[in-house]
């Protein structure tokens, strides 16, 4: 097997920075301050502090943009920027750095970017909790994670940032601590993710045994001399794929995902959809350096991320809750990344599509809790219908968002979708026959299940639960929604003038090169648009001429029946994770309680016994006191005599 | 007939922050003699902060002169003396701080005006309730911690004893000075004089020995008397074992603990905080001294016989703290096992086992001294509330002061990024070599520790407060000044110690 | 190895001898008629009988005064060789005795304000 060449790539060198380019650290310490100034000051901070939190990541958005404009006037558009070197005795030292290229900076900008505008969405939607404060602490320190996450140069600072942001996630997931389903789903999430963050953190344990380092210069210097085995290359890749797989929600891990819609829906929005699960694609698209060592490890992430779109499609046409819906269509959309980034020199298409998803799902997520703030926080779009009218402006953002998805032609979706199946097809032999058609078919079934939440929510009969009055929401929350619609509208548009974005990766990431097309790229459009058609015109025929029940079909086919039970995926996990697991696990709590414990219990008894004895040497007489001196002294003189006669 | 005394130079320059620490104690003195009472108190504080403050500048100027022997090579002015006299001033003004605490206690202070009054008389009850302050105890601070600053620079014995004196016996009368339970500090005090003058007979008698030995108490006398290698040593060993009781007394080793619990309960917190901190550090100063400069030659002569004190006095630390149930008692206990992790750096007498114990000294000192700040602040109506029962609860009433607590307490267990963590690598790691049974014991005993550390604070946060528990009281800006010197330097030295133990490193050697 | 200090075991042997000869004669060979004055204290001091419960108290002036003493005594010994030797020490012995004198004086000074001198 031949090493994979990529075009354009460069050493990964980045050199100190100096000037504005040494001031990434502001990125972090902006949101890290709030989150902490809120949580300390407690409820003082109640009236303002919402708005603090607000104020600080917008300036991170700002300084982002500062630091975006700087880095363009760098000839070296890679800095490192020194922070702290913890450096205790001898040879264990541990430095934390951040980096700074063209990678992180998109990151950078998209989380800064859409977090400020869920922050200020926030301010409506959760206007009236009384634990917003909290909410807007826990968001702050997930920017702050989030930013460290694509900011450290090194995997170990990487692996802070990612632990930081799962907790964070499972903070929020559970705001609603009082109900029972909150509950679950988080602790359904943080499972999840802990099994991936064994993944990721064996993964760093790997490179340290090898390579005596986790920084990114160190192991992609070591990959790039040849300092690392294929063999090695391939462990790491796939352990990395493995806590990528917990993070984003990818098959077999995705299940904690829709669950964790019983988090705020801006959570849903910023964490669930735009940032946070997209860092599994981060990890990857950064480890590109190992995966051109590792070409097993790279069709492997491509084949998760085309099995985990063919579910996420699948079940997202089963369900009426509209959150879980948005929510398998990320999982959905996730693939495609996945598939794009483990194919070699795509690795940039993949992040130009996590950036248009980034818009128009947060878009379409916020436009869904609109949609519930107006509602009384229902989810159910049987008891939607003919919203379109009630809420122009929700409709409206709704619908941007919705074409940008099924890849209207000339909105973002359109792109950057495109470009993930043309990659798919230009893979050769059967890889490229069978991704290919996967990819475009599941755009087909992406267009249905999103038309038929479309039909379902804002047209056809009123199914209003009795005494729901539908509203359009505050300036507050409309006023970041339209400027998400315009994103995901023009967005993908932008970008790809001249090619801009994926130049502007490329030192990164580097592209595969010319290549004879397998189909041309228009052919893939047109028959993407098809597809399109196709979809959205089954829908309508089913959703739409025809009238909605208010509850769902009984009499279904086994694979409706399937994808209502998530593909019985869950059982799935429950079977071949978690029944073992319980068995282990009782199995272990026996040796514990019998062995261990006993040992345990045993040594602590013994502890404390020795204690309670030794105590009672204290009498509290001080002739007891000046006796133990005395004998002490004894012993000292005896010891160094003994010591002294030369045994 | 005439008698030949030959004139000393006296560098004053060079035992300048001694001569400005001991000086700000005299005008304290006259302070009270001169100064109507009402205006004692700010006078006091002013004088003894000057004293310190000023002490620390004449450190911080002397860092950069060569090393040398001064007064007849009496006093030694090296790496070790001035950053242990450094982080003593620092402590000073800390544990100063501390005694100049005025709205916590009802009363005005936790130092009682007349300390002599029997317990539970009715002169004794008029005194709790009354405004009165002795003032006396800041000039008592500050000669003791003058005697302090001499004690690690001490290059001969009987200068040595002198400075032991002259840090004991303030300290002494401090232990009595406690407004509540009466009692007990009396008690505490009386036990702490005893038990002490024991143990400085040990030291004298120590000093005579060697004299005997080498005929002179010169440190580097001694040392030069064991590289001859003399047949007839004996003296050698008696003498340095007596010596060696004397100052691991002073440093609360078993097992020579037996006071610190009842002293450390007994004491004015203020007072306790000045001795579990200051006084572990000028102990240890001298002990390092004694060694490294005195005996280091025959070193493998008594090596065994420290490590067995060492190893002892982690385990009976570790172990004992883990029943105690009032606060005080259990950092007194935690500071027992702390002298045993310390005394692992001192055996292993090499330049990074040295750095690695006055990095120890220095964060340890910082953080004891804003834990016992923070006992000071949790009373109820009978004064501080030292049982721990009472603690339970107390991270919902007041986060911030139980947040920091923990993180001392942290730090005390040695959980990675704080100072308590980089100072026992900084002890454990050079003894790695030649001594891995007792970073193994000390590793253990850590490990022990971490325990009842962790349970109180599992306590403070994971239990519900006690419905009559103590109030957390508003400290002035001394006690708060205080815990925010003694946590910053915890979380610092913690998150970028690396300066700090260049410093150390630096500090490293003692001149001969 | 310890011989040279056999000269100061035998010194402490012939001490405690005659101490206990002395007494020992005295008390043998002695007239014993007892009286009420020869049971009392001889010229100064805390009379021996009837001792109080717990030793009695006894006013804490006398103790103060002989500290006090004591202090002023050790400032005479350390006077003395310096006026023995106060040529050759010459200006530094002065300044040296100077500052020894002012610091001693400090303490004096505070007893003195503080109420030490006075007895009631």
């Amino acid at each position: 097997m031949t090493p994979i060449a990529l075009e354009g790539i460069e050493p990964f060198a980045p050199v100190a920075a100096d000037g504005v380019l040494a001031t990434p650290w502001l990125l972090l310490l902006l949101p890290a301050a709030g989150a902490l100034l809120l949580l300390l000051t407690g409820r003082r901070s109640d009236g303002w502090g919402p708005y603090l939190a607000t104020g600080l990541c917008g300036g991170a958005f700002v300084w982002a943009l500062v630091l975006f404009a700087a880095l363009r006037g760098e000839a070296d558009r890679s800095v490192d920027v020194a922070l702290w070197s913890w450096v205790p005795v001898g040879g264990f030292q541990v430095d934390l750095g951040l980096l700074l290229d063209p990678l992180s900076m998109v990151f950078v900008l998209l989380i800064t970017g859409v977090g400020t505008l869920i922050h200020v969405y926030s301010l409506g939607y959760m206007a009236h909790d009384p634990r917003k404060r909290q909410f807007f602490a826990y968001l702050n320190l997930f920017v702050a994670a989030m930013l460290l996450l694509v900011l450290g140069d090194s995997y170990l600072a990487l692996y802070v940032g990612w632990e930081g942001v799962g907790l964070a996630s499972y903070l929020l997931i559970s705001f609603y601590y009082d109900r029972h389903s909150a509950a679950t789903a988080a602790k359904k999430a943080f499972i999840a993710n802990r099994v991936g963050d064994v993944g990721l953190s064996l993964a760093i344990m790997v490179m340290f045994a090898t390579l005596g380092a986790t920084t990114f210069t160190e192991v992609f210097g070591a990959a790039e001399e040849g300092g690392l085995s294929t063999g090695a290359a391939t462990a790491i890749g796939l352990l990395l794929l493995l806590g990528a797989c917990g993070k984003s929600g990818q098959f077999p891990l995705h299940t904690w995902l829709p669950d964790a819609m019983e988090g705020p829906t801006p959570v849903s929005a910023l964490i669930h959809a735009a940032t946070m699960v997209t860092a599994g694609v981060y990890l990857i698209a950064r480890s590109t350096p190992l995966y051109e060592l590792a070409e097993t490890a790279a069709l492997v992430v491509s084949i998760i991320g085309v099995i985990t779109l063919v579910i996420g499609c699948v079940i997202g046409c089963a369900y009426d809750d509209i959150k879980k819906v948005l929510a398998y269509s990320t999982v959905s959309q996730i693939g495609y990344m996945f598939l794009a980034v483990g194919i070699p020199g795509a690795a940039a298409v993949a992040i130009l599509h996590l950036v248009t998803h980034g818009f128009f799902k947060a878009c379409m997520f916020l436009s869904a809790g609109s949609v519930m703030h107006g509602m009384d926080d229902q989810v159910d779009m049987r008891r939607f219908g003919a919203l379109r009218k009630e809420m122009p402006v929700t409709f409206a953002c709704m619908t941007a968002g919705y074409l940008a998805i099924v890849g209207f032609p000339f909105l973002s979706g359109f792109y950057s979708k495109d470009l993930i199946i043309e990659v798919a097809f230009d893979q050769r032999g059967a890889r490229g026959w069978i991704m290919g058609t996967t990819a475009l078919v599941a755009a087909g079934v992406t267009a249905f299940y999103m038309t038929r939440l479309m039909l379902m929510t804002f047209f056809g009969r009123r199914r209003w639960t009795a005494g729901v009055h539908p509203h359009e929401s505050p300036a507050s929350m409309t006023g970041p929604m339209v400027l998400l619609a315009v994103g995901a509208v023009a967005g993908g548009f932008l970008l790809t003038r001249g090619d801009a974005f994926l130049e502007w990766l490329t030192p990164v990431l580097g592209t595969e090169g010319e290549v004879d097309h397998l189909i041309e790229p228009v052919v893939v459009s047109l028959l993407t648009v098809v597809m399109l058609v196709l979809g959205a015109g089954t829908a309508y025929l089913l959703y739409g001429r025809r009238a909605v029940p208010m509850s769902p079909p009984v009499a279904v086919s086994p694979f409706t029946t399937a994808a209502r039970n998530n593909l019985y995926l869950d059982a799935l996990n429950e079977a071949v994770l978690m029944r073992p697991g319980q068995y282990l696990t009782r199995a272990l709590v026996f040796f514990d309680r019998r062995g261990i414990d006993g040992a345990v219990s045993g040594l602590a008894a013994g502890v404390g016994g020795g204690s309670s004895r030794l105590r009672r040497v204290q009498t509290g007489f001080v002739r007891s006191y000046a006796l133990s001196v005395f004998g002490g002294a004894t012993l000292v003189l005896a010891a160094l005599v003994v010591a002294r006669a030369g045994v | 007939m005439p008698v030949d005394i030959e004139s000393v130079p006296v560098a004053y320059s060079a035992i300048l922050p001694m001569l400005l620490v001991l000086g700000a104690a005299a005008v304290g003195v006259l302070v009270e003699a001169f100064v109507p009472a009402a205006r004692r108190r700010v006078a006091q504080v002013v004088v003894a902060l000057a004293g310190l403050v000023g002490g620390l500048v004449a450190v911080v100027a002397l860092a950069g002169e060569p090393d040398r022997l001064v007064v007849g090579d009496a006093i030694a002015i090296d790496g070790p003396t001035l950053f242990l006299q450094g982080t003593l001033c620092l402590l000073g003004i800390g544990a100063v701080l501390l005694l100049s605490e005025s709205s916590l206690d009802s009363s005005g202070g936790d130092i009682v005006s007349s300390a002599a009054a029997l317990p539970g008389t009715r002169e004794d009850l008029r005194l709790a309730e009354s405004q009165g302050v002795q003032t006396e105890v800041y000039p008592l601070a500050m000669f003791a911690l003058g005697g302090m600053l001499l004690f690690p620079a001490s290059n001969n014995l009987i200068l040595m004893f002198i400075a032991l004196e002259v840090l004991s016996l303030p300290l002494y009368l401090m232990a009595g000075l406690a407004r509540r339970r009466r009692l007990l500090s009396q008690e505490a005090a009386v036990k702490y004089f005893l038990l002490g003058a024991f143990s400085s007979a040990f030291f004298l008698y120590g000093v005579a020995l060697l004299y005997g030995y080498a005929g002179t108490v010169d440190l580097g006398g001694v040392r030069e008397a064991t590289l001859l290698a003399q047949d007839d040593d004996l003296l050698l060993y008696l003498g340095l074992a007596m010596l060696a009781v004397g100052l691991l007394f002073k440093v609360g080793a078993v097992p020579f603990q037996a006071w610190t619990p009842d002293v450390y309960q007994g004491s004015p917190t203020a007072v306790t905080a000045l001795m579990a901190s200051a006084t572990k550090v000028a102990g240890f100063g001298a002990l390092l001294r004694v060694l490294y400069v005195g005996v280091a030659e025959v070193r493998w002569d008594w090596r065994p016989a420290l490590w067995a004190v060492a190893i002892l006095t982690m385990v009976a630390g570790a172990l004992l703290a883990v029943t105690q149930t009032d606060v005080k008692r259990m950092l007194a206990y935690s500071s027992v096992a702390h002298t045993g992790f310390l005394l692992v750096g001192v055996v292993t007498l090499d330049t990074d086992g040295l750095a690695g114990t006055l990095f120890y000294l220095l964060t340890y000192g910082f953080t004891t001294i804003a834990a016992f700040a923070v006992v000071t602040m949790v009373r109820d109506s009978a004064g501080e509330a030292t049982h721990l029962s009472s603690w339970a609860g107390l991270g919902r009433r007041s986060p911030l002061l139980a947040g920091t607590f923990a993180l001392l307490l942290f730090a005390l267990a040695g959980i990675p990024l704080t100072s308590g963590f980089t100072a026992k690598f900084a002890v454990f790691q050079p003894a790695l070599d030649d001594a891995l049974p007792l970073v193994v014991v000390g590793v253990v005993a850590s490990a022990v520790t971490a325990f009842f550390y962790a349970r109180v604070v599992v306590l403070m946060f994971f239990t519900d407060p006690a419905p009559d528990g103590p109030s957390v009281a508003v400290p002035s800006g001394f006690t708060t000044a205080a815990i925010a010197l003694g946590a910053a330097v915890t979380v610092v030295a913690g998150v970028v110690p690396q300066p700090l133990l260049d410093l150390a490193q630096s500090a490293a050697l003692f001149t001969r | 190895m310890l011989d040279m200090y056999l000269p100061i075991v035998v010194l402490f042997v012939l001490a405690a001898g005659f101490a206990a000869f002395s007494v020992g004669a005295a008390t043998i060979t002695g007239p014993k008629r007892f009286n009420r004055a020869k049971a009392d204290a001889y010229e100064c001091g805390i009379s021996p009988t009837p001792q109080p419960m717990g030793g009695g108290r006894f006013p804490v002036k006398f103790y103060l005064t002989a500290m006090l003493f004591i202090v002023f005594d050790i400032e005479i010994i350390f006077l003395y060789p310096w006026a023995v030797s106060f040529d050759q020490l010459g200006l530094f012995g002065l300044v040296e005795m100077t500052l020894f004198i002012g610091t001693v004086f400090i303490a004096y000074a505070y007893v003195w304000r503080r109420g030490g001198l006075e007895w009631d």
